[in-house]
């Protein structure tokens, strides 16, 4: 403390005064409401408008949802039930959600099995996990992998032997490549470690399957894919499409740049072709024109068949969300990884694919959002998916022409996984920020 | 299925064992089981219930020629098929018979190669306007904006009504039968023409049915029929006399209470005798069991009852039997003789 204004000032204060607090105009939910909503008076003007149009919408829409008939066991017996509370607008015919509700998510697969689509949906989180956040343990990893092949014989059941001598095709491509590779060269294994499991699948499987089921079964009770439905269905086609479509979507964006000039001309020729095409074509070739080219009697699963062509066609968008990524890349990123030393493979799994990915996130979530909508078009082939089921449930004379409550109940659960989605690749993008 | 899905995936097409190249016939009995086509979801002609067992007027038929065939009403297996999908599946032997509330059509029976094996109910396309409107005639639509499915023979019956009598209408074209009724009830178009069997059940659901009428006038025919593939004769004349078996025991007077106990002995009416197997070789001769007719009238009960508890005036859907009556009843239902 000095004193030297005490001879020429008669006052100085010595402490600091205790803070206040803020004027109440400059804090709290009003700051933030001048400075958010009425900021200026265009501002203002929007706030007041938007309030009085959400007013209006949740007016009309809150009383129908709330005072919806859960009880009523036909549409007319509801309209009676909703008549006697004399709304403007009526009230909801929920009950046909209360009724219906496990056939929209289960389509027609048997109720004393569904332990087993549960389990199996339960299973892919479990096997999704390790995927989604890295610092879980890595040996889950074991667990994605084989997933598919559970997933497959929990879904549809008969002998667990179908799953078994498929997933031994891989260990047969695995083995030849390791085993030739020591001894015949790089080139010779990767073409053996393609054909054997090839011949394996073709030529052995089903002898050895049927032949070790005959031994020891150790069926579960099998079930036809006539019976899928639902929302179910739109996972099992969705979840498939998803996790098929990007590493090939990313074989397919590599060899589009590629220097190989027949590789490269297959990947274009196959993107544009199918971006060329519209899903709904593609569904109608799976649905019917192949049952013309196939010879008669062969069985080759409606669904098989769906997954199969909207995998094709997730995987030409795919390609290219990820080809842009790639693009975005600096041209130091790739001749880096070529000063060190790294092959095209290392580069590209150490280096260059890894920021390409990151840079792409929102367009790889999005089409794995459009893919997952776009399930709800196999309604169009026969499939009941969950629009297909409206149509159904239509058809049951209780229920003719309820239309808004189906609706509304599939558009909330699409919801529910889309936002899911949407979420999670924000927090991934947070997550692999690394510009500061 | 079964191991069929996964082999189909690596082998593309591998053959399952068993039946090709052989009749319908011995492919379904060697299946256990009838593949039939029906609609995804049409109010008294097909539906699957809250536990997914398929029941309607179409339906009854695919049960009644599985009772015939395999003894059994429950052996079936349906198939949904749309609009667009349902020719494909029948001509790619995905499924043995289609019973979709089909128009019989010259193109579809000669260019498309199906037999229709009957016809299971008359149908002709009507029209429903607004009360509120004041029109009694379909004449008086001049310059009307119509509701109308695409793809089906309403679109091409109404521009023919149209053109022949010389006025104009503007067409709002919809996918679906809910959609329709959303856009009719919305104001959307001022009429609504399709099948009038549709029409009946679509207005059976609105709020206020009585506010619209069903105008007099019905412009086209629409015979509604099973179909099977062309060139399987034997097959085609399997379904096509179970659908007359159904029609000949309403005329007969035998139902699904009283078709047991005709069965156990001949009576005196020789065509009920030879109907039902207990004179006479009918079913030997189709390749069949004596009581296929037995089998398949119990299956859901004749004609006239599957009618009626599907579709009938006791149902929400209220269709009277119309031209669906016996041909004894002055309607256009009439089965060539069991002889």
């Amino acid at each position: 403390m000095s004193d030297t204004h005490a001879q020429t000032v008669a006052y100085v204060r010595e402490t600091m005064l205790p803070e206040q607090a803020p004027p109440s105009t400059a804090a709290g939910p009003i700051k933030w409401m001048r400075d958010n909503l009425f900021s200026s008076v265009l501002n203002t003007v929007l706030t007041l408008l938007s309030v009085y149009f959400l007013w209006v919408v949740l007016t009309l829409v809150l009383p129908w949802v709330w005072y919806g008939s859960w009880t009523a066991s036909s549409l007319k017996e509801c309209r009676e039930a909703v008549a006697g509370l004399g709304l403007a607008h009526g009230a909801a015919c929920w009950s046909v959600i209360g009724e219906r509700y496990l056939q929209l998510i289960y389509g027609f697969y048997p109720d004393e099995l569904y332990w087993r689509a549960n389990l199996a949906f339960i299973l892919m989180l479990v096997a999704l996990a390790p995927v989604l956040y890295p610092n879980l343990a890595r040996k889950i990893l074991w667990f994605s992998a084989l997933y598919p092949f559970v997933a497959f014989w929990l879904l549809w059941g008969g002998t667990l032997w179908t799953p078994v001598v498929a997933v031994a095709g891989f260990v047969f491509a695995y083995l030849a490549f390791e085993i030739l590779n020591r001894t015949a060269g790089s080139l010779v294994a990767v073409i053996a470690a393609i054909l054997a499991p090839v011949v394996w699948w073709l030529l052995l499987a089903g002898p050895v399957s049927n032949g070790l089921a005959s031994v020891m079964p150790l069926a579960i009770e099998p079930v036809e894919s006539a019976k899928f439905g639902g929302f179910m269905l739109s996972i099992i086609i969705g979840v498939t499409g998803i996790a098929m479509s990007l590493p090939l979507g990313i074989l397919l964006a590599l060899g589009r740049q590629s220097d190989l000039m027949i590789v490269k001309a297959i990947c274009v020729g196959f993107i544009e072709f199918i971006r060329g095409v519209p899903l709904i074509t593609l569904l109608f070739v799976a649905s019917t024109l192949l049952n013309y080219f196939l010879p008669p009697g062969t069985t080759f699963d409606i669904i098989l068949r769906v997954i199969i062509m909207v995998t094709l066609f997730a995987s030409a968008y795919m390609a290219e969300v990820v080809r842009g990524g790639l693009a975005a890349l600096p041209t130091g990123q790739y001749e880096a990884a070529d000063a060190l030393g790294l092959d095209y493979w290392k580069a590209t799994r150490l280096i260059t694919m890894p920021q390409a990915l990151k840079i792409s996130i929102p367009g790889i979530v999005s089409t794995f959002i459009g893919l997952f909508k776009d399930t709800t078009l196999v309604s169009i082939i026969g499939l009941l998916d969950p629009i297909g089921l409206t149509t159904n449930i239509r058809a049951d004379s209780n229920w003719n022409g309820i239309v808004w409550e189906l609706y509304g109940f599939i558009a909330l659960i699409f919801f529910i996984f889309c936002f899911s989605m949407s979420r999670y690749s924000m927090y991934l993008e947070r997550k692999l920020k690394t510009g500061h | 299925m079964k191991k069929t899905t996964f082999f189909g995936a690596v082998a593309a097409a591998t053959m399952t064992a068993g039946f090709a190249a052989a009749g319908t016939l011995d492919d379904v009995k060697a299946k256990g089981f009838l593949q039939c086509g029906v609609s995804t979801g049409l109010a008294g002609f097909s539906a699957a219930d809250a536990n997914g067992n398929w029941d309607g007027f179409d339906v009854a038929v695919c049960r009644a020629v599985a009772a015939a065939v395999l003894g059994d009403p429950q052996a079936v297996k349906f198939t949904p098929t749309t609009g667009k999908t349902r020719f494909t599946a029948l001509a790619s032997g995905e499924i043995d018979m289609l019973a979709r509330n089909t128009t019989w059509t010259f193109s579809r029976d000669v260019d498309l190669k199906f037999t229709f094996i009957g016809v299971n109910y008359y149908d002709g396309q009507g029209f429903m306007v607004p009360k509120e409107l004041g029109v009694s005639s379909a004449k008086d639509l001049d310059g009307a904006t119509v509701c109308i499915q695409t793809g089906t023979t309403t679109e091409l019956n109404l521009a023919d009504f149209f053109r022949s009598n010389n006025i104009s209408y503007e067409p709002v074209p919809i996918e679906t039968n809910a959609e329709a009724q959303q856009q009719y009830l919305a104001g959307a178009c001022d009429v609504y023409t399709t099948d009038a069997s549709g029409l009946a059940a679509t207005r059976a659901t609105f709020e206020n049915p009585d506010d619209h009428a069903l105008l007099p006038e019905i412009i086209s025919k629409e015979p509604l029929g099973p179909l099977v593939r062309h060139g399987d004769d034997q097959w085609a004349d399997i379904g096509r006399w179970v659908l007359n078996a159904l029609i000949a025991a309403e005329e007969l007077g035998i139902t699904s209470a009283n078709v047991k106990e005709s069965a156990m002995a001949a009576g005196n009416n020789p065509e009920i005798n030879r109907l039902l197997g207990t004179e006479g070789n009918l079913g030997e001769q189709l390749g069949l069991s004596a009581d296929f007719a037995k089998n398949a009238i119990a299956a859901g009960g004749n004609y006239g009852e599957i009618f009626a508890r599907h579709i009938g005036e006791s149902t929400p859907i209220g269709l009277a039997r119309g031209l669906n009556a016996q041909w004894t009843d002055g309607g256009l239902i009439y089965a060539p003789p069991f002889r």
